[in-house]
Formats: structure tokens, sequence, C-alpha cells
């Protein structure tokens, strides 16, 4: 295989523990235009990592406003419009703002690590990629900022959903909300080029795809759907701007046209998107679970598969997501049981991750602490979802706040705390310096204890018969409210620990050991902490 | 409640105590008289043969899923306590089944969950799902259920009536200004009466956005669409007031459409076709008669609060940019019909009997009678500082349709 190292060779990489004496290899300007300009896979990473947690704490002040609103019958803080805006707004940031940038932030720093390459493919696109986020983020926020000065009437307000025609009625938010999507997909789907380029092309001589780290098969797996199904969302969206203002008909009946078709291209995307959200956490769950087990992954190729299983299962059972929606009966069958088949596949991981602890010497860091909580909440996660497959339960569970319950243990357990075992667990090979223990592990008890109290009432609301996305609510649901209310405020403000242990972690700490932790395989582990400025300059042989 | 235990799964007993104890601490801050024997671990009561199908399957479900959960989670929780470092175990080396023994073992929790999914999951989910499609065989009646913002409006094609029903709880308990009521945001004040006993087959549609019917002790719940009908059914087992809400996010309204239904005995039910099919017959009647302006203005002021008032605002200033208002309004300020009588494009009367396509203002000759029409177009006219000064009579609305 052809590595492009054209850079002198370091005989010992690990060595070289600052990059100051790769000065003779290129420009290297500071300060903001550092930012700005960069084409180093680990800068761009930070970019991103740095940006997901900012847009975190936006998405989470939204929701703890709108948690504060619900937390008594009555409107006390806001009105149903700004409380339509704000949970509509919150999904988008979370899901393209925090989760996706993370994942992103992720593939930058340790795609090249992993498989021996001295960057990402395609520098240039890479940074293309992370500049459009910001664009993307004022203009989902801007039309709260617009509304104050009289100008427009918010932002997008029909839910992160969009369902025509309720968005073909609504403000100039939408429009603000369908060229944020459009700037979004076409930022993910070249970092989905990039990850691609980089894992078919750079990897280290003797690395067959099928000795790739996890990781990597995760992210594969995530880019390729993002290719299949954004281009599907933007038209989509696209078809509901000409709806919006250029008299076409797409959604509305009486010109021809259907509103459930939105429902069909929206979920098209919105299905596999829930396992790009999942997919690069699933990928990095088993190096995490593996280096504190002190054994090897269990069944490597077995994961791999299911990956693949996964994503084109993802592909086919998108309209479980509105099975009250009037469907015939030989559809609504085959969704109930090609969603029931995707147990099979996930059942996979999770006996692999649990026979990968099994007889192991396990230890319990931080990392540990999040891939064990992840492992037991996404479980619960997973088995509601097998029940919200079956039609006929559906229709009791099917928009109320069961499902809100569910896909958070999906999306937060599974998903954000994934990416909190990440950080911990590569923190101190990308800043040299250990995180502060003691910290975090504060931080994953608040949050686990926290979260339950949250979202465990919302199962128990979703049954008794509480709608989603009301401002307001029967008296009946008082109680259960209150206490999700004081869980999702403890949550947000534990947040501010991790947070500080970050920070804390980036500004100095005990150093870190090029392998980190006692039993850490795979090549990232081979450089220094944090690696050199161009990370394989000479590509490792793999055997 | 005797699926309470069932339905909770053990493994989270732990986390239900603690919910428990910060939820009574809560409960009394919020000084709420809410006992905890009210308490809803579950689906409401059953009142129709789906719901009750419905609740078998869900408990049976939740027991699947639970024993799922709890023998997972403890072969990992065993693993996590034996196989420690701090223990001194040491790792064992392998990465995978070797040997047919272990394949076996390694193959039977699949074998596990495939007869869990397609058998014991699958096959009362098929045998439910036909069910719950199955309107037509041996349906007793039908009724109409048309979604719009923020109302339901219901319609009985054999006897030919056709009301509207909206939210009663008033503005000031939304607001805390005063004491909430025991059916807080779900009363209205035309309930749907429905016979017991009797298959109803309910097509719905709307004619705006997306809406969706749902009351849980009926255990169906079903969208209804702008430009489409879709249909579902229910037979009420037991005479009662069953109290829903819309389930598909609607707008600003989502919140405040609830789903009332009046189930009664079937005499009681034909003594309230009659009443209602009178009640209809006058109103008819009087579309021709002529009405005194002061006559207008009282209904339409009702008509007003009713039907418009949720965006227009009571004193007509509306939300604007999305709600324009109505008070000093530059639509409102055009002349009723041309000199023929005829409708003029965007004017007043144009926009209430019209709506205006691709906003929320809607099309309101579906809805309102030629009456309540003519009411609240000369009400609108003659109130929030708006001094057109004319009228409009029933008899011309109905001259416009």
């Amino acid at each position: 295989m052809d590595v492009a190292t054209t850079a002198p060779s370091h005989a010992d990489h690990a060595n070289h523990a600052n990059h100051g004496d790769h000065g003779d290899h290129g420009y290297h300007p500071t300060g903001l235009k550092r930012w700005l300009f960069t084409t180093n896979h680990k800068d761009i990473g930070t970019m991103y990592l740095t940006f997901s947690l900012l847009m975190f704490f936006v998405g989470g002040a939204m929701i703890l406003a709108v948690r504060a609103e619900l937390f008594q019958p009555g409107l006390q803080l806001m009105q149903p419009e700004y409380f339509n805006q704000l949970i509509g707004v919150h999904a988008l940031v979370m899901i393209f703002g925090a989760l996706m940038p993370a994942a992103t932030g992720f593939a930058n720093w340790q795609i090249p690590l992993m498989i021996g390459a001295p960057d990402m493919a395609l520098p240039r696109l890479n940074n293309w990629g992370f500049w459009l986020l910001p664009p993307a983020a004022l203009l989902l926020t801007l039309p709260f900022i617009l509304a104050l000065f009289g100008i427009g009437s918010g932002a997008i307000d029909t839910g992160w959903t969009f369902y025509a025609p309720l968005s073909v009625q609504g403000g100039m938010g939408i429009d603000f909300a369908i060229f944020a999507v459009h700037i979004l997909g076409v930022s993910s789907i070249m970092g989905s080029i990039n990850v691609i380029v980089t894992l078919v092309n750079l990897r280290a001589p003797g690395m067959t795809l099928m000795k790739m780290p996890l990781f990597c098969w995760g992210w594969l797996i995530t880019a390729i759907l993002l290719i299949v199904t954004l281009p599907v969302l933007a038209g989509a969206v696209t078809m509901l701007l000409m709806d919006r203002h250029f008299g076409t008909h797409f959604f509305d009946a009486a010109g021809g046209g259907d509103p459930i078709l939105f429902q069909h291209l929206f979920w098209f995307f919105g299905h596999p998107e829930v396992y790009i959200l999942l997919l690069p956490v699933w990928g990095l769950m088993p190096h995490v679970v593996s280096t504190f087990s002190r054994k090897p992954n269990y069944g490597y190729k077995a994961q791999v598969y299911s990956f693949i299983a996964i994503g084109v299962l993802s592909l086919v059972v998108w309209a479980h997501h509105f099975f009250t929606a009037g469907l015939p009966v030989p559809a609504l069958l085959y969704f109930m049981y090609s969603t029931m088949s995707i147990s099979l596949p996930l059942a996979v991981l999770f006996f692999c991750w649990i026979a990968t602890m099994w007889r192991g010497a396990m230890s319990f860091e931080t990392p540990m602490l999040f891939a064990v909580g992840f492992i037991v909440l996404f479980g619960i996660a997973g088995l509601t979802g097998l029940v919200l497959a079956d039609v006929a339960a559906d229709a009791q569970y099917h928009h109320s706040y069961f499902v809100v319950a569910h896909f958070h243990y999906a999306l937060f357990t599974g998903g954000i705390m994934g990416v909190m075992t990440g950080v911990y667990y590569w923190l101190p090979k990308w800043t040299g310096h250990m995180y502060d223990e003691r910290l975090g592990k504060l931080h994953f008890w608040l949050t686990v204890i926290s979260f339950n109290l949250t979202f465990m009432p919302q199962f128990f609301l979703g049954l008794a018969g509480m709608p989603r996305r009301i401002p307001d609510y029967a008296l009946q649901f008082a109680e259960f409210n209150a206490i999700s209310t004081v869980g999702a405020f403890i949550l947000g403000f534990s947040q501010l620990v991790f947070a500080w242990n970050i920070i804390k972690t980036v500004r100095g700490g005990p150093p870190a050991s090029n392998r980190v932790w006692e039993n850490s395989e795979g090549l990232e582990w081979q450089l220094s902490s944090p690696p050199p400025h161009h990370s394989w300059e000479t590509p490792p042989e793999v055997k | 409640m005797a699926h309470r235990e069932t339905s909770c799964p053990r493994g989270r007993v732990a986390v239900r105590e603690l919910i428990r104890c910060i939820g009574s601490a809560v409960a009394l801050l919020c000084a709420s008289a809410a006992a905890w024997a009210d308490y809803k671990w579950n689906f409401p009561t059953p009142a129709t043969p789906i719901a009750r199908d419905t609740l078998a399957i869900h408990n049976q479900f939740m027991l699947i899923i639970t024993a799922l959960f709890v023998v997972v989670f403890a072969i990992m929780i065993y693993s996590m306590v034996k196989h420690r470092k701090s223990v001194g175990h040491t790792p064992a080396g392998f990465s995978g089944p070797t040997g047919s023994i272990q394949w076996f073992w390694a193959l039977v929790p699949f074998g596990i969950l495939l007869y869990i999914d397609f058998v014991l999951m699958g096959v009362p989910a098929f045998h439910a799902v036909v069910d719950m499609e199955d309107t037509k065989t041996r349906a007793d009646m039908v009724l109409k259920v048309t979604g719009m913002q923020w109302k339901w409006q219901y319609e009985y094609p054999d006897s030919g009536i056709k009301f509207i029903s909206t939210l009663t709880t008033p503005q000031e308990q939304i607001n805390n200004q005063a004491a909430k009521g025991d059916h807080y945001l779900l009363e209205v004040d035309n309930a749907v009466v429905l016979p017991v006993g009797k298959k109803v087959r309910v097509l719905l549609t709307s004619t705006d956005v997306i809406h969706t019917w749902w009351v849980p002790q009926f255990g169906v719940k079903r969208d209804a669409i702008p430009g489409f009908l879709r249909e579902t059914w229910v037979k009420i087992e037991e005479p009662g007031t069953y109290r829903g809400q819309c389930a598909e996010l609607c707008g600003k309204g989502h919140g405040f459409m609830p789903v009332v239904v009046q189930a009664v005995s079937e005499p009681e039910y034909a003594a309230w076709v009659e009443k209602k099919k009178a009640e209809s017959a006058s109103a008819a009647a009087s579309a021709d008669k002529a009405f005194s302006r002061d006559e207008l203005m009282t209904q339409g002021k009702e008509v007003y609060a009713k039907n418009c008032a949720v965006c227009h605002q009571p004193a007509g200033q509306g939300l604007p940019p999305a709600f324009p208002a109505l008070a000093g309004s530059k639509v409102v300020d055009t002349p009723l019909v041309t000199a023929e009588g005829k409708l003029i494009p965007d004017s007043h009367v144009d926009r209430v009997i019209n709506g205006k396509p691709g906003t929320a203002m809607q099309a309101f000759k579906t809805t309102l009678s030629d009456l309540e029409l003519a009411a609240v177009i000369t009400f609108e006219r003659n109130s929030f500082g708006n001094t057109r000064g004319d009228m409009i009579q029933p008899a011309q609305i109905k001259a416009l349709r």
C-alpha cells in the first residue's frame, strides 16, 4: 500500500512529546489563524469536540427552560408558541450540534492514530467541513434573537421532525432551519467522504479490513449511512421549501400531494440517523471494555457483521415512526417484524460486550464506569424499543412520553454517555495529562442517578396517557413531571463537572504515559501522549 | 390495578424507590392533594376490547423484557463482582467461541431471542394488528372526526348531526389566576356521545395540519390527515366519560384540544340524537331569517370567543406576525360584498369564509353555520375599535357559499 509520507522519517515516534521540532515541514500559524486555516486532524478534532460541548450546553439550557415550564401544571414561564420553538431547536441542536460533531471529532482525532496514518486523507475538506458548522448553528438559533427585535415569529416550532403541513404554515424560523439542515448535511457528507477515503486508502501496511479497529468499522458504516440518507433529508426539506414559497404541492392533498410522503422521506433519513448517532459509540465501546477487562475483544468478526447488518436493516424499517398514520396492514406487519429483527444483531453486540468482560480482570476507572452505565441503560432503550415495534401496543405508546423516555435512553445513555466514555478514555492520550479521577467518578454517579430520575418517570407518564410536546398538562401528571424536572436540573448542572474536568485536564495534570491504561491495545497507544503533529510519519507494520 | 406489580420491571425497583422518596418531598412542596394510591403506573383501565388486548400484550411484553433485563444484567453484574482485578482474578485470553459446545452456548441466546421476537411477541402482535385494523366488519355506526386548529368537529352521517367540541378550561386557570378544576385541560363544551356496546367505525380527517385523536382508555390512536380519510374503531363497554387529547404537535394550541367521549346506554343515545336533530333543524330555519345588528353582535361575540380568540386574542390585538391583529386591520376595513352581492377576493368576508391557504387561518365555511359566520363577521367589523358600522345577514352568506 502506498502511504503518503514524504516527511523525513523519525526512528522513534514515541519520543516526540511536543511538535516544536516539526517546524521544518510546513507553515504553522498561531492564534486564531491556526484554528481557521488548520488542516491538521487533531486541531480539527479538537474544534469539533469543543463545538459539540458548547452546543451540548446550549441545547441543555433550552430543555431546562422547557422542564421548568413543565414543573407544574399551568403556564408559568412561557407561551405555547415559545415552548414549541424550544423543544424543536433543542432536538436539532443536540442531534446535529452536539452528538454528530462529537462523533466526527472522535473520528478526526482517532482514525489516523488507530490506522497508522499521518492525517486524514482530505485535510482541506476536513477544515471546510468543520467551519460549516458554526454558520449552521447560527441559522438555527438566530430566529430566537431576531424575534426579540420584532423580525419573524421565532425559531422552528414544529419539533425537529418538520412535519408538513404544520411546517408549511410556520414562520421564517422554518426557512432558517431548512437552510441549517442543508449546510449541516453538506458538512456531514464531506466528513463522511473523508472518513471513507481515509479508511480505504491510509491503513497501515498489513492492516486488512478485518483487522481494522472496531471504532473505525463503526464509523465506516456510519459514514456510508450518512451518504445514503442525508441527500434524502435534503431533498425532503427542499420540497418543503418549495411548498412554502414556490407554490408546489408535494405535501398538500389539495394539489395532489400527500402529507405522509414527508414522513416517509423524513424517516428514511431519520431512522438511520439513530444508528448514525450510535454506531461510532458502539465502535468505541469494545475498546474500552476490553482495556478495562484486560482481555481481548470477544467476537470481533461477529461485531463487524452486526454493524453491517444493523446498517442495512436501519434503511428498511423507517415507517415504525408513524404507525398511527394509517398504513395498510401488510405494511404494518412488515415494518413491525423488520424492526423486531434489529434486536438480533444488537443482541450480538450486547453478548460480545458482556462476553468480553466475562472472566477478565476488571477495574472500574471512569471510562469503564461510563461503559457499564452505557450498557445497562442502553439495554433499557433496546428493550423498550422492542415493545415499541409492536403495532398494537405502539398505538398506546406512540406520541406519548413513553417514546420520549425511550429515545432519551437511546440517545442520552446510548449516545451522549458513550461520547463521555470516549472522552475520558482518550483525553489523556490527546492532552498528555490524566484527568481528575475523583471528579470523573462524581460526574458519572451524578449523571446516572439524575438521568434515571429525569426519564424513568416519563415512562410512567406515557403509560398513563400524557402526550408529548404539550406545554401544559392535566393534573394527574403533575407529580411525575415535578420529579422529572428536579432530575433534569441535577442532570444539567452535573455536566458542569464534566466541563470543568476537561478544562482542568487540558491545562495540566499528572503526565499520561504512551499507553495510558494498563492493557490498552492498538496503534494509537504506541504514539506519545499527546501524539506528534503528524501522527504517523512512517506507517507502522501491522501483523 | 391488578397489573400494577407485573408491569413494573423489578430491575428498576431501586430507582423507583428513589423516585418515590423524592416524589413525596416534591408532592408536599407542591401541596398537591393527590394521594399515592391515585398513581398511574400502567395504562388506564381499558374501556374497549382493543384496549384490553393492548393492555394484556403490553403487560406480557413488560414481563418478557424485564426478565431479559434481569437475566442479562445479573450475568454481567456477577462477572463484575467476581472477575475484578482487585480480587486478584487473572484474565482469561479467549476472544470467541472455540469448539462446538461453546458455539452452542453462544447461539442459544439468539435462538431464544428469535423465539421471543417472532413467536412469543410476534404472534399475539399479529392478531392484535389485524383486529385493530378491521374497522368495517359488523360496524354498527360511523362517527366522522375532523381535527382543526385547535378543536375537534364530530359528525354523525347517519343522523346528520354535526358539531364542534372545544376546550372549556378558562384562561385564568391556565394562567394560574384561578384554582384548577378536576378536569383541567380535559373538559369540552360538547362531548361526543356514543352508545355503549356498539361497534363505532371512526373516520378521521383534518382541515389544516395533522392531528391525532387519542383516548387512552380506548387503546386506539389514529392520525387525522388533511385531505385523506383514516379510520379506526371503538366499542365502548361501560357507560361513562372518557378523556383524551390530541397527540400530534399541531401548533400553539396542541396542548389545548382535548377529546371527551360520553358513553351512554342505547335509549339515552337515541334521545340525544333526537334532541340534536331538533336543534340543528331550528338552526337551519334561522338562516333565512333577518337578524338585527344587536342579535348578530351578541352571537358574534360568542362565536369569536370560541373560534377566533385563541389566535387573534380576546381584544383583537392578535399575536403578530403569525396572527395579525383585527383591531384596525386592513382586511376588516374592506367592503362586505360587491354591489351585486358577489364575493370580493381578499376581503374580510372572503378571508373568514375561505381562509388563507398556507397559514393557520382556516376556511370557516366548513365548520361554522351561515348564522355564525354572519354574526362573527358583523362582530369583528364593529368591535376592537373597528367602526365599519355595517352588518351581513345569514342569507347573504348562504348565497356566497
